[in-house]
C-alpha cells in the first residue's frame, strides 16, 4: 500500500512555484516553429474568406453589385449587410458597429462585404470584383471641431476645489499632441470558422477575451450561445488590437453560409485598417505651482479622436480624466477629457489604454515647471509625489503601496553611461547609414513617471473563473488547469502552472486549452490577468486543498471551479469625476539617456532605464520581458511610431512606412523592480504589462528636450520636429 | 499555367505545384507545402519573421519566388537552428508571443554560423531585419550570447573548429531537452 498523497501545508516553495521562472510551456513548440498559430490554421475542405473594405472615410452606398463577384469560378459565396442573420450591429461596450456596412460607411477600410472561394488569391480577386456604388461625402476629421458641435463618446470632467482661487508663483501653460499609434502585433488578425452538425459553429480565433466575443457574435448570428464554442487559437501578440472584433463574425457568416470550414486572414495592410488604434490626443494644460515648485492647481481640456465608433472610447476616455495629473498631489483640479467622433478610424484599447497620452503631457508639464523654477527634473517630481494616503483627483484613496519618492531617489546608484571615448557608428543617431563621427551630436537626459489603473474600473465587474481538478496519474498527483484566459504571449499560462504549484505542492500541471466551455476569465488586458485569473486560480487550488484534507486523492478527482473578483469600484461622477474608479495603481520610473544629430535629427536612444514596483515577483524573467517589451512600445511612441492621417485616410499601412523599434533602435535596459507588496491582491501583486509604456515616452522626449533646448510638444519627435524644416 | 519544381526542404526532397509564376517561396510552404515554420507577419520583406536559409543564405522567403527554387535547399527553422539556439531562446525568456522566433532564430544561426561569438554590436546588427513586436529584444540579445556559448563549449568538447557546418535538422516533433536557463528554472517542461 503505497503512502497516501497528502495536501501540502502553504505556502510551499514549489520547484517551478511562484517567484521562479520556469521555462513557458508553449517554449518547445515555438522554438521549433511547430506551435499552431492562428494563421496557421487548416481544415479539410477550407475555403478562405476576404472583406471588401470601404476605399472612403466618408461615403452613402447606394448599391452592391456582387455578380460579377458571384461568377468567378471556384467563389463560394458573396455576402453583403443584408446577410447578417440577426443583429446587424456589435460592439466592445455599445453595439454600434455595423457588422458589414448597410446604407454608408465612416471610416476607410469599414467592411462592405464577404467573400469567400477555395483559395485566398480568388477570394481577392472576387472582393475585388464587388462593384460597390459609393457617394464619397467630404469626412469629419477635426476632433475638436467635433467636441464644439457636440458630437462625442464621452465627456467626462474632473472638478476638485477651484485653480482660480490659487496664487501661483509659476504657470506654465502647453498645447500637447499625439499621434495615433498601432499596436502592430506581428500575427495578423486570422481565424477558422468550422459549422457544426447542430446548426451551430465552432470558432478557433486569435482574441484577447472569449466570452466578450461569443457575447457579441452570437446575437449577430442568431445562434443561441451554446451554439457558438469558441477555442482560442494560437495569438502573435495583442496589445489591446485583439480586443474589438475582427475575422469572427465575418468568418462565422461565411461558415454558416456555405456549409464549409472557412478561414480569414489579414494581411499587414488590412489589419492596419482592421483593428483599432491608440487614440490620437490633443491636450492643453496649465499648471500653476508655489516657488517651490509645489502644484498648487492643474487645468486640462484633452480631446482623444474616437474615430467612427464607441468601441472601448468610454473607458479610455474615464482613464485619461481619472489620470490626467499623473501621480502627483494636487487640490485644485479641472480637467476636461472628451471622446470625439469623427470619420476617422475607430480607435480604442491599446497599451496603457487613455493612460498613455495624458502621461506624455503631464509628464512634460513637471519638466517645464522644473525648468521655470531651476529645479531637477527629480526633485520637482519628488515634492509633488503620492504615496500611500495620497488621494487621486477622483478623491480615491491610494491604499497601498506607491513609494514613487523613493523610486525617483533609486536613480544615483544607477549613474548615466558615460560618453565611450570611442564610438561606433552603431553607437551614435543614424546608425550604420553612417552619417555622423560625433560632431553635431549632443546628450540629454531625461525622466518619466507614469501611473496606470489595474484592473477593469467604474463599476465593471470583469471576474475571472479557474476550474482546477486534481488527480492521480500513474500514481502522481496531477494539476488540470482551466481557464479561459487568453495567452497572448505574456506568459500567464506559465503562472498559472507556477500557482498550481504552489498552492497543491505537486510538480505536474496540465493546462486545459481556453475555450467558452469554463466561465469567463475577462480580457487580457488592463495588466490584469495576473491579478484576476491568478487569483481564480489561486482560489481555485485553495479549495481543492481543502477538499484534499477531508479524503485521499486515490478515492478520486478532486475538482473545484471559482470565480474570483477583484474590490468593487464605482463609476465617476459624471459632473465632479469623483469615485473610487480604480482597483489597483501602479508606478513606473523611466529614465533615458539620448544622443541628437541636431543637424539631421535623428536620434539615437542610449539607455532606458526603469524602476518599477510590481508588489510581489511572481515570474522574474516573464516581468522583465513586460518591463523590456512595454518601454520599447513607449519608445516607438516618442520617435517613431504613428499612423499618418490625411482626410481620414491612412497613409502608411505597412511596416515599411509605420515603422516600430527595431533591435537597433533599443538600447540596453537595465531594471530596478521593487516589491511593496498590495495586501489586497492575489501574492500582494500588482499588474506590470503596461506601466513601462507609459513613462518611456515622457522620458526620451525629456531627454531630446534637454539635449537640444526645444520645446517638443508632439509625438512622435520626428526629424523635422528637431531641425527646424517643415 | 502550371510549374512543377522541387525543392529540398529542410533535407527532404519535395514537390510543389504551382498555378501563379509569382508566387513566393513563403506561400509555397505554408500554404502547398504545410511548412508553416515560416512566418507571415508583413509579406513585404519588412519583419523577417519568414526568413528561411536558402542554399546557406539567409533571405526572406516572402520575396522570394517560388519559381526561382528549382532544385535548391531551403531550411526552415525547423532544418537550421541548431539545439543550442533553440534551447537559449527558450531557457532566457527570448520568446514571448512567439511569431517572430523562427525567423529569429533563422537569422542567429546564420549569425553564428558565421561568428560564433558575436559581440552585442554585432549581434544588433545580425538581427536589425527581424522585428520583435514583445520582448524589446534585451532577452534575445542575452539568448544568442547564451546560445554562443553552449556551441563554444560543445565544439571545445568535441574538439571541433570554431565555426562548423550546422548540425542536421532536428525532428520539430521532438522536445530539445530544455537546460536550467538564463535566469530560469526548469520543470520537465511537462506543463
Amino acid at each position: 500500500m503505497p503512502e497516501p498523497h497528502k495536501p501540502p501545508t502553504p505556502p510551499q516553495r514549489a520547484a517551478g512555484g511562484v517567484g521562479t521562472s520556469p521555462v513557458r510551456p508553449d517554449a518547445t513548440a515555438k522554438v521549433n516553429g511547430a506551435f499552431e498559430y492562428a494563421s496557421d490554421l487548416r481544415a479539410d475542405r477550407m475555403l478562405w474568406g476576404h472583406t471588401v473594405r470601404s476605399p472612403h472615410p466618408r461615403a452613402r452606398i447606394l448599391g452592391v453589385d456582387t455578380a460579377a463577384a458571384e461568377a468567378i469560378p471556384g467563389v463560394a459565396a458573396v455576402l453583403t449587410h443584408a446577410d447578417v442573420p440577426a443583429a446587424k450591429h456589435y460592439g466592445l461596450i455599445e453595439s454600434d458597429q455595423p457588422v458589414l456596412a448597410a446604407d454608408g460607411t465612416h471610416y476607410q477600410g469599414e467592411p462592405v462585404a464577404l467573400v469567400a472561394a477555395e483559395d485566398l488569391e480568388t477570394a481577392r480577386l472576387a472582393a475585388e470584383s464587388v462593384k460597390v456604388d459609393y457617394e464619397v461625402l467630404e469626412p469629419r476629421c477635426d476632433p475638436r471641431r467635433a467636441v464644439e458641435l457636440g458630437e462625442v463618446f464621452r465627456h467626462q470632467p474632473v472638478r476638485i476645489g477651484d485653480p482660480d482661487l490659487t496664487e501661483p508663483a509659476v504657470v506654465v501653460t502647453r498645447e500637447y499632441v499625439v499621434g495615433m499609434q498601432d499596436q502592430a502585433p506581428l500575427g495578423p488578425e486570422s481565424g477558422l470558422a468550422v459549422p457544426s452538425p447542430d446548426g451551430g459553429v465552432e470558432l478557433r480565433v486569435a482574441t484577447q477575451w472569449l466570452h466578450s466575443d461569443l457575447d457579441q457574435i452570437a446575437p449577430c448570428l442568431g445562434l443561441e450561445p451554446d451554439m457558438v464554442r469558441i477555442t482560442m487559437a494560437g495569438i502573435g501578440g495583442a496589445f489591446g488590437a485583439r480586443e474589438d472584433l475582427s475575422v469572427q463574425i465575418h468568418m462565422a457568416m461565411l461558415a454558416l453560409k456555405t456549409g464549409r470550414p472557412v478561414k480569414m486572414m489579414y494581411d499587414r495592410a488590412e489589419s492596419f485598417l482592421g483593428h483599432v488604434h491608440r487614440h490620437p490626443a490633443r491636450m492643453r494644460y496649465e499648471h500653476g505651482a508655489d516657488a517651490e515648485g509645489r502644484l498648487l492647481y492643474v487645468k486640462a481640456e484633452i480631446v482623444l479622436d474616437g474615430g467612427a465608433y464607441a468601441s472601448t472610447t468610454d473607458a479610455v476616455v474615464a482613464n485619461a480624466a481619472s489620470l490626467a495629473v499623473g501621480p502627483y498631489e494636487v487640490e485644485h483640479v479641472a480637467v476636461d477629457v472628451w471622446g470625439a467622433i469623427t470619420d476617422n478610424p475607430p480607435c480604442g484599447a491599446m497599451r496603457g489604454f487613455g493612460g498613455v497620452q495624458t502621461c506624455f503631457a503631464y509628464e512634460s508639464q513637471m519638466d517645464a515647471l522644473a525648468d521655470e523654477l531651476g529645479i531637477s527634473p527629480v526633485e520637482i517630481r519628488r515634492r509633488n509625489a503620492v504615496s500611500q494616503g495620497s488621494k487621486l483627483i477622483t478623491g480615491q484613496l491610494i491604499d497601498a503601496p506607491a513609494p514613487l519618492a523613493d523610486m525617483l531617489g533609486r536613480f544615483t546608484a544607477m549613474p548615466v553611461p558615460a560618453i565611450a571615448a570611442e564610438r561606433d557608428a552603431a553607437d551614435l543617431p543614424g546608425g550604420f547609414g553612417n552619417t555622423t563621427r560625433g560632431e553635431g551630436v549632443v546628450r540629454g537626459v531625461g525622466y518619466g513617471v507614469g501611473l496606470k489603473n489595474i484592473c477593469y474600473s467604474e463599476g465593471f465587474d470583469d471576474y475571472s473563473t479557474a476550474r482546477v481538478r486534481l488527480e492521480l496519474v500513474d500514481g502522481e498527483p496531477v494539476a488540470f488547469v482551466h481557464t479561459a484566459a487568453a495567452e497572448v504571449g505574456q506568459g500567464h499560462q506559465t503562472l498559472q502552472a507556477q500557482i498550481a504549484r504552489t498552492e497543491l505542492g505537486v510538480e505536474r500541471v496540465e493546462l486545459l486549452p481556453a475555450d467558452t466551455s469554463v466561465g469567463s476569465a475577462g480580457s487580457s488586458s488592463a495588466s490584469r490577468q495576473s491579478y484576476m485569473t491568478g487569483g481564480a486560480v489561486k482560489a481555485a487550488c485553495e479549495a481543492v486543498r481543502e477538499l484534499w484534507t477531508e479524503r485521499d486523492l486515490a478515492d478520486g478527482p478532486i475538482e473545484a471551479v471559482r470565480e474570483f473578483r477583484h474590490r468593487e469600484t464605482k463609476p465617476m461622477d459624471p459632473v465632479t469625476g469623483q469615485g473610487d474608479s480604480h482597483v489597483q495603481m501602479a508606478l513606473c520610473v523611466h529614465r533615458a539617456t539620448v544622443d541628437v544629430d541636431v543637424e539631421l535629427g535623428l536620434v539615437k536612444v542610449v539607455e532606458l532605464t526603469a524602476v518599477q514596483d510590481v508588489g510581489t515577483i511572481l515570474n522574474p524573467v516573464a516581468l522583465e520581458g513586460q518591463i523590456h517589451g512595454g518601454s520599447a512600445q513607449g519608445l516607438g511612441l516618442a520617435v517613431m511610431e504613428e499612423l499618418v492621417m490625411d482626410e481620414g485616410r491612412v497613409r502608411n499601412a505597412s511596416f515599411t512606412d509605420y515603422l516600430i523599434p527595431t533591435i537597433l533602435d533599443m538600447p540596453p535596459m537595465r531594471l530596478d523592480i521593487l516589491e511593496n507588496a498590495d495586501p489586497a491582491a492575489p501574492y500582494g501583486l500588482r499588474g506590470a504589462g503596461e506601466p513601462p509604456t507609459l513613462s518611456a515616452t515622457p522620458a526620451i522626449v525629456a531627454a531630446i528636450r534637454d539635449a537640444t533646448g526645444l520645446p517638443l510638444t508632439r509625438v512622435p519627435v520626428r526629424p523635422e520636429h528637431l531641425v527646424g524644416t517643415p | 499555367m502550371r510549374l512543377e519544381l522541387t525543392l529540398l526542404v529542410d533535407g527532404e526532397a519535395v514537390t510543389a505545384v504551382l498555378d501563379r509564376p509569382g508566387e513566393s517561396l513563403l506561400r509555397t510552404l505554408r500554404e502547398r507545402l504545410g511548412r508553416t515554420g515560416a512566418k507571415n507577419a508583413c509579406e513585404q520583406g519588412e519583419c523577417g519573421s519568414c526568413t528561411v536559409l536558402l542554399d546557406g543564405e539567409a533571405v526572406v522567403s516572402c520575396l522570394v519566388a517560388t519559381a526561382q527554387c528549382e532544385g535548391r535547399e531551403v531550411r526552415t527553422v525547423a532544418g537550421a537552428v541548431p539545439g543550442e539556439v533553440r534551447e537559449a531562446f527558450a531557457a532566457c525568456g527570448a520568446v514571448q508571443c512567439g511569431f517572430c522566433t523562427p525567423g529569429l532564430l533563422v537569422s542567429v544561426a546564420d549569425l553564428l554560423g558565421r561568428n560564433p561569438d558575436p559581440a552585442d554590436a554585432e549581434i544588433r546588427e545580425a538581427l536589425a531585419g527581424n522585428l520583435c513586436r514583445c520582448t524589446g529584444y534585451e532577452k534575445i540579445i542575452e539568448a544568442v550570447h547564451r546560445a554562443a556559448t553552449a556551441r563554444t563549449a560543445e565544439n571545445t568538447h568535441t574538439g571541433a573548429p570554431g565555426t562548423r557546418p550546422l548540425p542536421p535538422s532536428p525532428s520539430p516533433e521532438k522536445d530539445p531537452t530544455l537546460p536550467h536557463g538564463c535566469d530560469s528554472v526548469m520543470t520537465e517542461g511537462r506543463t
